[in-house]
């Protein structure tokens, strides 16, 4: 959100102007009457696109600040409900300008992206005016340095009385990016303030997860729990690897590609059966141990939307015994709790085994079903019934 | 034949004395790699024992660094079992003392280390497979990595997935067929060997007759595979992608996969692929009957 991406900011040295993040009408009176003067009211949603949707109110008086904030909070931006505005000074640009550092996946390296052309879509700016957007590699051996960032400032044309401001904010942004393991740092508007002035007014910042779980630990209070799915928060507080779908069929699989398949493949067979989906992406690992499906199982059973249960596994690293013993000690642990029919799919190391366990479980909720599709199949019109 | 992993292979493991090192070492070892040895600094000097793939047992060297393993050994391939916060340094480490193949198969790598070692090994010796994935085998010869090796024998296929249980699916389900090699490129954003590495090299292996491309959501590799595939690639491919009911801005379990702004669907990637000439099925099933009907008139 843009609150947290200017505290990241702050702590680099970009010159930005933090203000007062808040939850409720009466704060954002209290913080613009201590700001003074004219304020912005922001909705803090993970979102772009919030001017637009009437997240963004320039208010005269500390009451106009609590009106723009009562209407604000609450309000759905993109599927988001904004449950914090941040108050800021009003300081009207002069010019924007945008700026970027980013990951750049297609050639394995980073890209700068800088226009001259701020402050709205970037995307809008490269469609209207595409000269104005200039991209520039950044080799990730060699990095930002301040000759490099001199050649940045010349190449985006930014004018020349700004040169030296934004050559320290540009090494500035580049600390942000590489410090805090960021897979995006977005300006916008990187704005010419009245003294010419360059104060980074808007920003982004996307972290790589891999990188906050191995040395950032900080960054895990960037994270709304509350605004996480509930069903997704308690997956993940077990330490499961799910996204919460739509759909009615609840899919549990190992490895990220099969499961990701087994989501298109349920989604095709529910063409059939009254167009029923996938209602999760959960990925158990290679290890299906009996708690890690129970686990997987207990968050799935526990999704009002599902009305079937699809296991597709593929014996692997794990053979398929110990994942049909995985799924019976689940099923014996839950107990009642267990109430919708299950699809089973075994394939691999072991197939054998594994389909005589649970068939001489004989579980009333399970059915067995060879291949991925005939399951897939199955699952579906369960999910119809 | 097969491509970049061959019986002539020589490996050692980065992390042979770590629980998922050790384990997989005993995996590459039945499944008859020449295993010659592994690293681990602090406990160099000293060896661990396995059983080979006639049930005999060896007593592997554990070396101090992969330079030194490179020069009793004369091995050419390094498997990495590294931790995610160390595996940058580890990788550098194989870079400099110039191993031929590198396969990382750590999962949960920074993504900046990844563009760092990257970086790194322009202009060097090392091929670069991973990481956050399952490896390479060629079957009846040599694994380096974690691919089940019991799963399908050799044959005349050549395999390229980002996602390993994709790949032992699709192994699965051809194994009457069989496999040259099958590569499971990995998952994450940045990664070494690409699927138009791989295409290049099943078009220049006399042995691989039909190619089986899997991809999935996110970035552009499969498009450019696409494009690779229409102006070079003779052989006739079937492709596979996975992750059309993916919602945007969401993560589905590899880091790299994920639709943002629109780019990087699933059907915009099947579209690439079929304007290219390549045969997409809907379903694992489904690409590997395609993939039949090819070696049925070619074989």
């Amino acid at each position: 959100m843009e609150y947290q991406a200017k505290e990241l900011f702050a702590k680099h040295g970009v010159a930005t102007t933090l203000g007062v993040v808040v939850q409720t009408a009466d704060d954002a009176k209290a913080a613009a009457e201590q700001l003074g003067g004219v304020t912005v009211i922001k909705a803090q949603v993970k979102a772009g696109g919030r001017g637009k949707a009437g997240g963004v109110k320039i208010a005269k008086t500390p009451e106009d600040a609590f009106e723009h904030a009562s209407n604000i909070l609450g309000m759905e931006i993109k599927g988001l409900t904004v449950n914090r505005v941040l108050v800021t000074p009003a300081t009207p640009p002069i010019e924007e300008y945008y700026f970027s550092f980013l990951l750049d996946r297609s050639n394995r390296s980073y890209l700068c992206i800088a226009s001259v052309e701020g402050g709205v879509e970037i995307e809008e700016v490269a469609k209207t005016n595409p000269e104005a957007v200039r991209q520039i590699p950044i080799d990730a051996g060699t990095g930002v340095d301040e000759a490099k960032a001199r050649a940045i400032v010349e190449e985006a044309k930014f004018p020349a009385e700004l040169a030296e401001q934004a050559v320290t904010m540009i090494q500035a942004l580049w600390k942000v990016f590489v410090e805090e393991d960021a897979t995006l740092v977005e300006v916008n508007p990187l704005a010419r303030l009245e003294g010419d002035k360059l104060e980074a007014l808007d920003g982004k910042v996307s972290l790589d997860e891999n990188a906050s779980e191995v040395r950032h630990p900080h960054h895990e209070d960037f994270v709304m729990h509350e605004e996480a799915d509930p069903l997704e928060a308690k997956a993940k507080a077990k330490g499961l690897n799910y996204v919460k779908l739509d759909g009615q069929v609840g899919i549990i699989g190992n490895g990220a590609g099969l499961v990701m398949s087994t989501l298109d493949v349920v989604a095709y067979a529910g063409e059939k059966h009254g167009n029923v989906k996938p209602a999760n992406f959960l990925d158990i690992g290679g290890g299906a141990s009996a708690e890690v499906m129970a686990n997987g199982l207990d968050v799935i059973l526990n999704d009002p939307q599902v009305k079937s249960v699809f296991v597709n596994v593929f014996g692997g690293i794990t053979s398929c015994d110990a994942v049909a013993n995985g799924i019976k000690g689940a099923l014996e642990l839950l107990g009642d709790e267990a109430s919708k029919p299950l699809v089973v799919r075994l394939d691999g190391n072991n197939v054998e085994e594994g389909r005589a366990i649970l068939n001489e479980f004989n579980h009333p909720l399970v059915t067995q079903v060879d291949t991925m599709d005939g399951a897939a199949d199955k699952a579906a019109e369960l999910a119809n019934g | 034949m097969a491509i970049f992993l061959t019986k002539d292979s020589k490996v050692i493991v980065q992390g042979i004395t770590g629980g998922e090192g050790s384990k997989h070492t005993a995996r590459m070892l039945a499944a008859g790699t020449d295993v010659v040895g592994g690293v681990n600094a602090r406990k160099a000097g000293t060896t661990v024992e396995h059983k080979d793939a006639d049930g005999n047992t060896v007593e592997l060297p554990v070396f101090g660094s992969v330079a030194e393993a490179i020069e009793k050994t004369g091995a050419d391939v390094s498997v990495a079992f590294v931790p995610p916060a160390f595996t940058k340094d580890a990788v550098i480490e194989a870079i400099d003392a110039e191993i031929g193949l590198l396969v990382i198969i750590t999962e949960g790598v920074p993504v900046q280390d990844s563009a760092e070692f990257w970086a790194y090994a322009q202009g060097k010796k090392t091929r670069i497979i991973g990481p956050n994935c399952p490896g390479i085998i060629t079957p009846g010869e040599a694994l380096a990595g974690i691919t089940p090796a019991n799963i399908a024998g050799s044959g005349p296929i050549g395999l390229v997935s980002k996602s390993g249980t994709l790949t032992y699916q699709m192994m699965f389900e051809l194994r009457d067929y069989g496999f040259t090699t099958a590569i499971g490129i990995g998952g994450d954003p940045i990664i070494g060997t690409t699927h138009i590495d791989a295409l290049e090299a099943f078009e220049a292996d006399p042995d691989t007759k039909a190619i089986v491309m899997i991809g999935e959501i996110g970035g552009d590799a499969e498009e450019k595979a696409a494009a690779y595939i229409q102006a070079h690639v003779t052989k006739p491919v079937v492709g596979y992608v996975a992750g059309f009911t993916a919602p945007e801005g969401k993560t589905m379990g590899h880091a790299g996969a994920i639709v943002s702004d629109g780019a990087g669907t699933a059907q915009g990637k099947k579209e690439a692929l079929e304007a290219a000439g390549v045969k997409v099925g809907k379903t694992p099933s489904e690409t590997a009957a395609l993939m039949r009907e090819i070696l049925k008139n070619l074989v």
